[in-house]
């Protein structure tokens, strides 16, 4: 763009000419950005409509009675907290997430250094078997899994009566099927860390390395001063996405146990669905589910405040 | 532009660094073990060549049991799905393997009306998804990454952020609204809002493309007098190629696996989808058709695992590519 290049000898000369360019100019700035708008608009109005709205329709429907007639203010909210099972369900919930995505976080962590460890041209048809659990959708995986645990000709109750052990009742003691419910989700989303925590490894550089071992490093020390900070970025939102998913998860305790037994399994989004769609207290059920904004936007902002510091650090 | 398009290629290849792992020092501890007192020169490469080896054997050793658990439910839902109900029911035997094969419940499925609707209905919604999801992050996209307006950094930032609103908080105040618009029980709900799902991640994935594409590549389209919407279509397009197969592929698996939407909304079987249409059909009750569900698990994954065998590597490359950038 040529704007306000002009040789100074000529401004007197071309003045007029050259307001009727910088006019043009700017018009097609605006008009840019207009377009620019309109590009975008799109995006905005299914965003608003469809996520904005209704998030603050959900902080007013959880403001009203039951029958949604009259304004109860924090009633439902009391409501829920002196309940017994929404404690089940703030606990399981935090557990579940917790342990999920520390269990997804390791597991991918060993699974994507081993995949570092073989060549290149091998690595891909791994990848591609072990990626399975992630493209098959939840849903239906986890059907497979309810079948695997039935406790009468369960997979799994054969195998271990091939050992000589009784049988194990999966889903219908409380913290077995907790258990469960997390064994099935570190499964499904195991892959996901590993090929995130691959390209991580890979994008290292090799240098560091070659320097750290001229220096004496052992392999704890390359994996802890090299390894681990130059991935930290990379780990933390990854956890963070993963966070995100996992504590909204509603797929694997609907299916696998409704959350039962005694309320033992469920999450927020399950309850909410039980509480909300099933038995028709929609205020309730809404009130439910908002308790998932704190404590992920919490999550969030810890994570993302690390995220944009260090990378200023490495700028700076 | 070339290194945006090697970019799938590059995610596969890697240096064979396997000893860079071990420790450098305990060489000599390995060769004062294996007895060769005199370190020559060729007795250290060996020991080192062996000890390398052994890393890269331990490693298949244990990638190996890592795929067989992975790959265990995968395994028993298409034995599962190979047996006869009589075998199933007969609950005797291994149930791992299947003695006698038969193709019966892929096959009353494929004649069952009932889940060729869903199937139906699962491709019609996905493609839907897929195209509204796609022109409208690829827009946005274009103009956040390149035009940019008032906001548009925050814009940028906050459609990310959207996804600290998880489905499962907005379907209750979602339920209330779908109803209000009369779209409870009809497929056309879930083309609305499917998008929700896939758009965010979509456009972040498109930034992240377009960035990466040379200024000096829309600017002499600029001056050689095309509009706006010329270098979307001829320019970038084309070269973020890689991208936009990647972000179709993320809108493809939100659209075809979600199952909360279509669990909360839909009530008939006419408009349901293959997630919820599979429980809500094939269990009654207590009577589970456990080789019927597992065969159409089957008939229902296969979609994705054909999509990712093939394009597998671009969707790796999509989805790391930001991350690591960042």
């Amino acid at each position: 763009m040529a704007d306000g290049t002009s040789v100074p000898a000529d401004m007197i000369a071309a003045a007029p000419r050259e307001a009727v360019r910088r006019g043009s100019m700017k018009h097609l700035a605006r008009r840019k950005s207009s377009v620019a708008f309109l590009l975008c608009l799109p995006l905005i109005l299914l965003i608003t409509g469809f996520v904005i709205y209704p998030a603050f329709y959900a902080l007013f429907l959880s403001m009203l009675n039951k029958k949604m007639t009259a304004f109860v203010g924090l009633g439902n909210f009391a409501f829920l907290l002196k309940r017994h099972t929404f404690q089940l369900v703030i606990f399981q919930s935090c557990l579940f997430a917790v342990t999920a995505v520390v269990a997804k976080a390791l597991l991918g962590f060993i699974i994507a250094h081993l995949m570092h460890n073989i060549p290149g041209k091998n690595q891909r048809i791994w990848r591609g078997l072990l990626l399975v659990p992630w493209v098959i959708p939840l849903a239906l995986s986890t059907l497979t899994w309810w079948w695997m645990f039935d406790p009468s000709y369960s997979a799994f109750n054969w195998v271990l009566n091939q050992f000589g052990f009784a049988n194990v009742p999966w889903l219908g003691v409380g913290w077995i099927a907790r258990a469960c419910t997390i064994t099935v989700n570190v499964w499904f989303g195991t892959p996901f860390f590993m090929i995130m925590y691959l390209a991580a490894l890979k994008s290292v550089p090799e240098a560091l390395y070659e320097a750290a071992a001229i220096d004496g490093a052992g392999a704890r020390q390359k994996l802890f001063f090299i390894t681990l900070p130059m991935m930290r970025n990379i780990i933390a939102i990854t956890v963070l996405f993963s966070l995100i998913v996992t504590f909204a998860d509603f797929d694997i305790v609907r299916i696998l146990t409704g959350g039962g037994p005694q309320d033992m399994t469920h999450v927020f989004a399950t309850y909410a669905f039980q509480v909300g769609i099933q038995s028709g207290d929609i205020p309730l059920g809404a009130a439910d589910s908002l308790f998932m904004f704190p404590i992920l936007a919490f999550a969030a902002f810890f994570v993302l405040r690390g995220v944009t510091q260090r990378t200023k650090d490495i700028a700076a | 532009m070339s290194a945006q398009l090697e970019k799938p290629p590059r995610g596969s290849a890697m240096g064979p660094m396997i000893g860079e792992l071990s420790p450098a020092h305990a060489t000599p501890v390995v060769s004062r073990a294996t007895g060769s007192a005199a370190a020559s020169g060729t007795t250290h490469r060996t020991s080192l060549h062996r000890q390398r080896q052994w890393a890269l054997w331990g490693s298949y050793a244990a990638l190996a049991v890592f795929v067989v658990m992975f790959l265990m439910p995968p395994f028993y839902t298409l034995m599962t799905s190979l047996k006869s109900s009589a075998e199933i029911s007969a609950q005797t035997g291994n149930p791992w393997i299947v003695k006698h094969p038969t193709l019966d419940n892929f096959w009353y499925l494929i004649t069952y009306p009932n889940f060729q609707t869903y199937y139906l209905n699962s491709v019609m919604i996905t493609i839907a998804t897929v195209t509204i999801s796609m022109v409208i992050s690829v827009l946005a996209a274009f103009s956040l990454s390149r035009m940019g307006f008032w906001g548009s950094n925050i814009l940028s930032t906050g459609v990310f952020l959207t996804y600290l609103i998880p489905p499962s908080l907005l379907f209750i105040p979602l339920f209330q609204i779908v109803g209000s618009i009369g779209l409870i029980n009809s497929v056309w709900c879930l083309v609305l809002l499917y998008p929700t799902l896939a758009v965010p991640f979509c456009t972040w994935i498109m930034i992240g493309y377009f960035s990466s594409i040379p200024k000096e590549l829309d600017e002499a389209a600029l001056i050689d007098g095309a509009s706006y919407m010329q270098i979307l279509l001829k320019i970038f397009i084309p070269v973020a190629m890689p991208g936009i197969i990647a972000a179709t592929i993320f809108a493809f698996t939100v659209a075809w696996g979600a199952f909360l939407y279509p669990l909360a909304y839909l009530y008939t079987s006419n408009q349901m989808v293959l997630t919820v249409g599979i429980i809500s059909d094939l269990i009654r009750g207590d009577v589970f058709q456990w080789g019927k569900i597992m065969a159409a698990c089957l008939l229902a994954s296969l979609p994705p695992i054909i999509i990712y065998a093939f394009l597998m590597d671009y969707y790796v490359a999509g989805l790391t590519a930001g991350a690591t950038k960042g």
